[in-house]
């Protein structure tokens, strides 16, 4: 009955994201009186599995099948659903990454069980029922939804859960095998390319995001945005028109059409503030607004703002933070 | 080529969200519908598919008689048919079990949809889909070719990168940009569509496996505390010691 967390691993390391899944698992297995144990996929050192004992979880199921280095849905599937199976697993744990929420959403069909994706609390239990809070209305509002099948599964909005860690805590780590067939690689991906992050951070994982807009004027002044955000361990971003543009890559556009942040600090520069805008950011957590003209709407949405103009202050800020001790 | 787009009737994204009758509902009061963003891509690019390899495009939706006005937006965008399930979509599993019985019985080579919906946010009736039908997903893709006639190579982001999938008809795919740039209706498109054919049907027996209770709106912020810009540098040290999130 031990709830099952899904994790992920990146650079033998397990990512940032699934570390808040499994704190939200073993948090939901307290609540329920059993223990959470973790299934891991493909590259992560042993030592990164042990360590989720830091998070709350006893117990990890470790598929080393060589070809789940790659992410193929279907394979996924079936080893998480053995772990499951092996568990007697009645809620289910994932980020809410385009990994996660695929396989959950196919588990939900393979276990015929409830699915909440963009959870953003922990679940109340009460009368029998089982609710969940998840974002809605692209960050305008939240709904509360019963979970009504015996399944449960969730996947957790990045950035939403603290992550737990009782030091010196260690989790056992167990060989699974799913007995994987070559037709379950039927659709695995010819070629995997990871983005050069130069040592940097990436966007969806993010704690502090510095995102630039059309007022930044053009790509020849990026170096400021890049600057301040490699200053601040951030990872850059940018307003939709800017990337359609051109002035930088499509997977830096935030927003109701490009991807949803919700990092603790959002730092937007030059942007105006659109509602499509928000929709993408408005889940962060301390908001600040580098605008030159005062009625730009993002003010409304802001904690902190500097009214001026962006080639300005942005090195003002890259001094400042230079002069910060880390 | 045989192309199923699957769309999604939303609140604008201007739309201000309101629920009435004690937060138990949402209130559609002054909410301007339209096709979901992400299904415009789907769609656009499954007629662009059309014009190049030839074959047909259908639009489908579950939904009530409301969101007729968008699927004839659909049509006049260039699709050549349409189907609306005439069923209140209760969840994400009831809708995709309704799109899985059309597809299944239409024998369609692609299933096109949006990476996600507006409003409900669920990122997963496409691989709900994809699993009832036993046919691959790739969720979300940002491009999408035909290698052949029997096989299409699409790119689809992961967090951190890409990975590019080969797969053989028929599979499931969602959209996202920059995929295509979306199409707006024409005048022609707009006249031909009154006329091409929108059937309705009545939907399979099928379950919800959710049940929304209430809603509820984030906190308001309380306001932007404003630093002179000549004393920019201040910022950096409210973040650390006010806010602390540096
Ligand atoms: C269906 C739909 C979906 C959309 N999805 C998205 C989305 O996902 N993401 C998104 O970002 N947009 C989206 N948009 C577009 C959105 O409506 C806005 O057009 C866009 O966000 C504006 O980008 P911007 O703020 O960079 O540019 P602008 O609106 O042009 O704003 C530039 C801002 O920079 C300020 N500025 C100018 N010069 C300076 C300077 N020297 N220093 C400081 N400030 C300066 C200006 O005062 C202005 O406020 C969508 C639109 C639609 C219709
Ligand atoms: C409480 C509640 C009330 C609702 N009320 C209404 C309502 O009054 N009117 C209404 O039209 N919808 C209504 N919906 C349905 C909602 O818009 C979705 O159809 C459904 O909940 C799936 O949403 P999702 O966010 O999980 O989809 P996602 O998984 O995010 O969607 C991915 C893609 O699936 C396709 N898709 C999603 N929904 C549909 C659909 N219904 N038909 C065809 N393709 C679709 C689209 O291509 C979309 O881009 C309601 C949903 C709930 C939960």
């Amino acid at each position: 009955m031990s709830v099952l967390v899904f994790v992920e691993g990146l650079n033998g390391e397990i990512k940032k994201s699934s570390l808040e899944a499994a704190s939200y698992g073993s948090q939901v297995a307290q609540a329920m009186g059993t223990s959470a144990t973790a299934v891991a996929i493909g590259e992560v050192h042993e030592e990164a599995l042990a360590r989720l004992g830091e998070q709350g979880i006893s117990k990890v199921l470790y598929d080393a099948d060589d070809r789940l280095k790659q992410f193929v849905a279907d394979a996924y599937v079936k080893v998480i659903a053995k772990a499951a199976q092996q568990e007697s697993s009645k809620v289910l744990v994932f980020s809410n990454s385009n990994i996660g929420a695929a396989v959950g959403s196919k588990l939900a069909v393979r276990l015929n069980g409830s699915l909440a994706t963009n959870v953003t609390e922990l679940p109340k239990m009460d009368g029998g029922n089982f609710t969940v809070t998840r974002g809605v209305f692209s960050g305008k509002a939240f709904a509360q939804v019963n979970l009504t099948s015996d399944v449960k599964i969730i996947a957790v909005k990045k950035n939403s859960t603290e992550i737990i860690s009782n030091a010196g805590n260690t989790a056992t780590v167990e060989k699974l095998s799913a007995d994987l067939a070559e037709s379950d690689f039927a659709a695995a991906p010819k070629e995997t390319v990871m983005q050069e992050t130069d040592g940097g951070v990436l966007l969806p994982e993010a704690e502090i995001v510095v995102s630039g807009g059309r007022g930044m004027k053009g790509p020849e002044n990026w170096h400021l945005i890049e600057e301040l955000a490699k200053e601040l361990g951030a990872a850059t971003a940018c307003s939709k028109p800017v990337s359609d543009i051109g002035w930088r890559p499509h997977h830096e556009h935030v927003g109701q059409t490009g991807i949803t942040v919700s990092p603790n600090l959002y730092i937007a520069v030059g942007i105006s503030g659109a509602i499509q805008h928000l929709a993408g950011v408005n889940s962060s957590k301390v908001i600040v607004v580098i605008n030159k003209d005062p009625e730009a709407p993002f003010f409304k949405a802001a904690d902190y703002g500097i009214v001026g103009d962006a080639l300005e202050v942005v090195p003002k800020l890259i001094e400042a933070a230079k002069a910060l001790d880390k | 080529m045989k192309i199923l787009v699957c769309i999604s009737n939303v609140p604008d994204t201007t739309s201000k969200i309101n629920f009435t009758g004690d937060n138990k509902e949402f209130d559609k009061n002054g909410v301007q519908y339209v096709i979901n963003p992400w299904d415009e891509y789907a769609l656009t690019r499954a007629i662009e598919l059309k014009e190049a390899k030839g074959g047909s495009v259908t639009v489908l939706n579950v939904g009530e008689a409301d969101t007729e006005p968008n699927i004839r937006k659909a049509l006049a965008i260039g699709a050549d048919d349409a189907i609306r399930v005439n069923a209140h979509p209760k969840d994400a599993f009831f809708v995709a079990q309704q799109i899985t019985a059309i597809a299944k019985e239409g024998g369609y080579d692609m299933i096109l949809m949006g990476k996600e919906s507006i409003d409900y946010n669920g990122f997963q009736v496409h691989n709900m889909v994809g699993e009832m039908m036993g046919i691959p997903s790739v969720t979300p893709a940002f491009k999408l070719d035909m290698v052949d006639d029997s096989t299409a190579r699409l790119e689809r982001e992961i967090e951190g990168g890409k990975e590019v999938v080969e797969v053989k008809l028929p599979f499931v795919a969602s959209a996202q940009q920059p995929m295509c740039e979306p199409r707006i209706p024409n005048m022609r498109g707009i006249m031909t569509a009154r006329t091409k054919p929108l059937k309705v049907v009545a939907p399979v027996g099928g379950e919800a496996m959710s049940e929304y209770v209430s809603y509820s709106k984030p906190e308001k912020k309380s306001g932007v505390k404003l630093i002179d810009a000549d004393n920019a540098g201040e910022l950096i040290k409210l973040l650390r010691n006010e806010a602390k999130v540096l």
